[in-house]
């Protein structure tokens, strides 16, 4: 890791700690080529295809294609995994998931979070930021998400409530942002472009 | 401020059986929010991503096997770990376990 992180009493220092497991991951990638489990080849296609097919520009033709086409939005609403079948994109390449999609609304604001591990829909939003894997984040924001999502910059009225959901190892969630105000007109990838990362997971307003 | 506070809480919140059950937790501090954030901060880290790939793609493990080896790490360890070092360990501990890389006698 290279951010900063406090590991507590009798940890290495953070450089320390990265070229340990540096080495390590040496030794268990020697170990099982020589058991004939994998080859460096296999293991740099996997993580070409992982970087060129999971990004957050799938989740944004989404949720553009939801503002654009009501039949649609009710469709991801209901099935989500169904609907994204329809516009190309296979949810359960990366993991046999779930996807729920949760709308904001006027009066409600829908967040993200795995409480257990950093449950994410991979195909969707991308690698997911260090920040969502965090202890502070997924303590938190389902105690206090206001005080989290001000760290983020965002604040939400007071009179909207927010709704946190936490992910499992079956169903994964993502937010559907609503339509900003004056898109009228705007063409589908127009209003892809618009469409953030964090506004997908909840952190940030759209 | 992060370290053995957070632990201490964490491990007296009754609902808690295992360290990873973090939901409703005190004591992490604010959250860490790296701008234009790279998918991985090592090479070591996009490895990792791959052989667990690769490994539960051969059901070597199942998916629900890697988050338990993950979740039986010692506290301590599991809160001073980054998230592709607790992978690291999960992977580890499973190929150790089920002697994946073991000589076999054909």
């Amino acid at each position: 890791m290279t951010h900063d992180h406090d590991h507590g009493e009798g940890h290495g220092h953070v450089h320390e700690t990265s070229a340990g497991a540096s080495n390590r991951v040496k030794a268990l990638v020697a170990d099982l080529e020589r058991a004939g489990m994998m080859t460096e080849a296999e293991l740099d296609a996997v993580i070409e295809t992982f970087l060129v097919h999971a990004q957050p520009a799938n989740g944004a033709r989404a949720i553009a294609r939801a503002w654009l086409d009501d039949g649609f939005r009710a469709r991801l609403l209901a099935d989500g995994n169904a609907a994204l079948a329809e516009i190309g994109i296979d949810l359960t390449h990366w993991s046999p998931v779930t996807l729920r999609v949760v709308a904001n609304e006027p009066a409600r604001h829908n967040v993200i979070v795995c409480t257990l591990c950093s449950c994410y829909p991979l195909a969707l939003l991308g690698p997911s930021p260090t920040w969502y894997k965090s202890a502070a984040y997924r303590s938190r924001v389902v105690r206090d998400p206001r005080s989290v999502l001000a760290e983020f910059g965002t604040t939400v009225d007071a009179d909207v409530e927010i709704v946190v959901w936490d992910s499992t190892a079956e169903v994964r969630y993502l937010v559907l942002p609503q339509r900003p105000s004056g898109t009228e007109g705007a063409p589908e990838a127009e209003l892809a472009a618009l469409v953030t990362r964090n506004g997908m997971i909840g952190t940030a307003l759209v | 401020m992060t370290g053995i506070d957070p632990l201490r809480d964490a491990l007296t919140e009754a609902h808690m059986s295992r360290i990873h059950d973090l939901g409703g937790a005190h004591g992490f501090g604010p959250l860490k929010i790296e701008s234009d954030e790279p998918p991985f901060h090592h090479e070591w880290e996009a490895r990792v991503f791959a052989i667990n790939r690769l490994l539960l793609r051969a059901r070597c493990y199942t998916l629900d096997e890697f988050r338990d080896a993950v979740e039986r790490m010692p506290p301590v360890e599991y809160l001073a770990a980054s998230y592709y070092e607790k992978w690291l360990h999960g992977i580890e501990t499973l190929v150790r376990e089920k002697g994946l890389t073991d000589v076999r006698d054909r």
